[in-house]
């Protein structure tokens, strides 16, 4: 089963993609803390763009606007039936033109009921 | 508009007129005590009678990374002549991250990690590049929140180097929130 988790960067900013171009970025990561009756977790991330900024000599693999990370989890074979949460990180670190933030961490859950 | 303003002998140094405020607007910096690379506390209150730009940043930053090399530029032209850049890194991960940026790009003026409490009495520096231009009493003639140019930072010290000194007394200074960006 896939799950698609949004994620909407504000309007001028841009947050760096999983795999940024720069040793010195912080990637977005979604790393899963507790699966209850699931397994897997998975996660697909977008195609980032290359955007140019004045702070950087080369273009940046960012993502902005809104987009989704794809989890794909599979119902752990001992699992009860009933309702369950997914509960994740996601650990992003924005900037705009000429300013950045600090790392931030966003919590994110994923209901599920196991028939 | 340029201003030329004479200092002693040598040329005039054209400098931005708006660089800095107006010295009755100025507020006392923030005292803060903090660590350098060498482990020696460093109080901002230790370089009161010079100028001194006050640069928060981070190694994951990408604009601080821009002016590093700037500041470093300035430090090696001005030391002499009463002024020191002072860094703050932000990194959550301390020395670990900060020392070896420093060591491979040469730094050379003296780098603090900062915290919560000096961030604080700052006005928060959420967020980065935030560049504080200190006047030679202790009182920020400046602030710049992101990215700025080279240029206002050059025009900005010269400004205040050529400024007469007026030492006030060392205080703790206060909390620089209502100052805002610029």
């Amino acid at each position: 089963m896939q799950v698609k988790i949004p994620v909407t960067v504000d309007p001028g900013f841009h947050v760096n993609s999983n795999h940024p171009s720069e040793d010195y970025l912080i990637p977005l990561k979604l790393t899963w803390t507790s699966l209850g009756a699931l397994e897997g977790g998975q996660v697909a991330y977008p195609t980032p763009t290359m955007e140019k900024y004045a702070f950087a000599d080369k273009p940046l693999s960012v993502f902005s606007g809104s987009f989704a990370l794809t989890a794909s989890f599979q119902v752990a074979p001992n699992a009860a039936a009933g309702p369950g949460v997914a509960a994740g990180k996601l650990k992003y670190q924005a900037c705009n033109s000429n300013t950045c933030y600090p790392p931030k961490t966003a919590d994110v859950n994923v209901a599920y009921q196991v028939q | 508009m340029a201003l030329g303003l004479f200092a002693g002998c040598g040329a005039p140094v054209a400098v931005k007129a708006a660089s800095v405020k107006p010295e009755k607007e100025r507020k006392t910096a923030p005292d803060f005590t903090l660590k350098d690379m060498d482990g020696k506390v460093v109080h901002l209150s230790d370089y009161r009678g010079k100028v001194v730009i006050l640069d928060f940043w981070a190694t994951w930053c990408g604009p601080c990374r821009i002016e590093i090399p700037w500041f470093m530029d300035i430090q090696r032209k001005n030391k002499d002549r009463g002024f020191e850049v002072l860094g703050v890194a932000m990194d959550d991960e301390g020395w670990e991250v900060v020392k070896p940026f420093l060591t491979d790009l040469g730094v050379n003026y003296r780098v603090m990690i900062g915290d919560d409490v000096t961030s604080q009495m700052y006005g928060g520096v959420d967020a980065l590049p935030t560049t504080f231009l200190i006047d030679k009493s202790g009182k920020i003639a400046a602030v710049h929140v992101g990215l700025a140019s080279r240029k206002d930072f050059e025009d900005g010290v010269e400004q205040l180097l050529q400024a007469p000194a007026r030492v006030a007394p060392a205080g703790g200074g206060e909390p620089v929130a209502a100052l805002g960006a610029k």
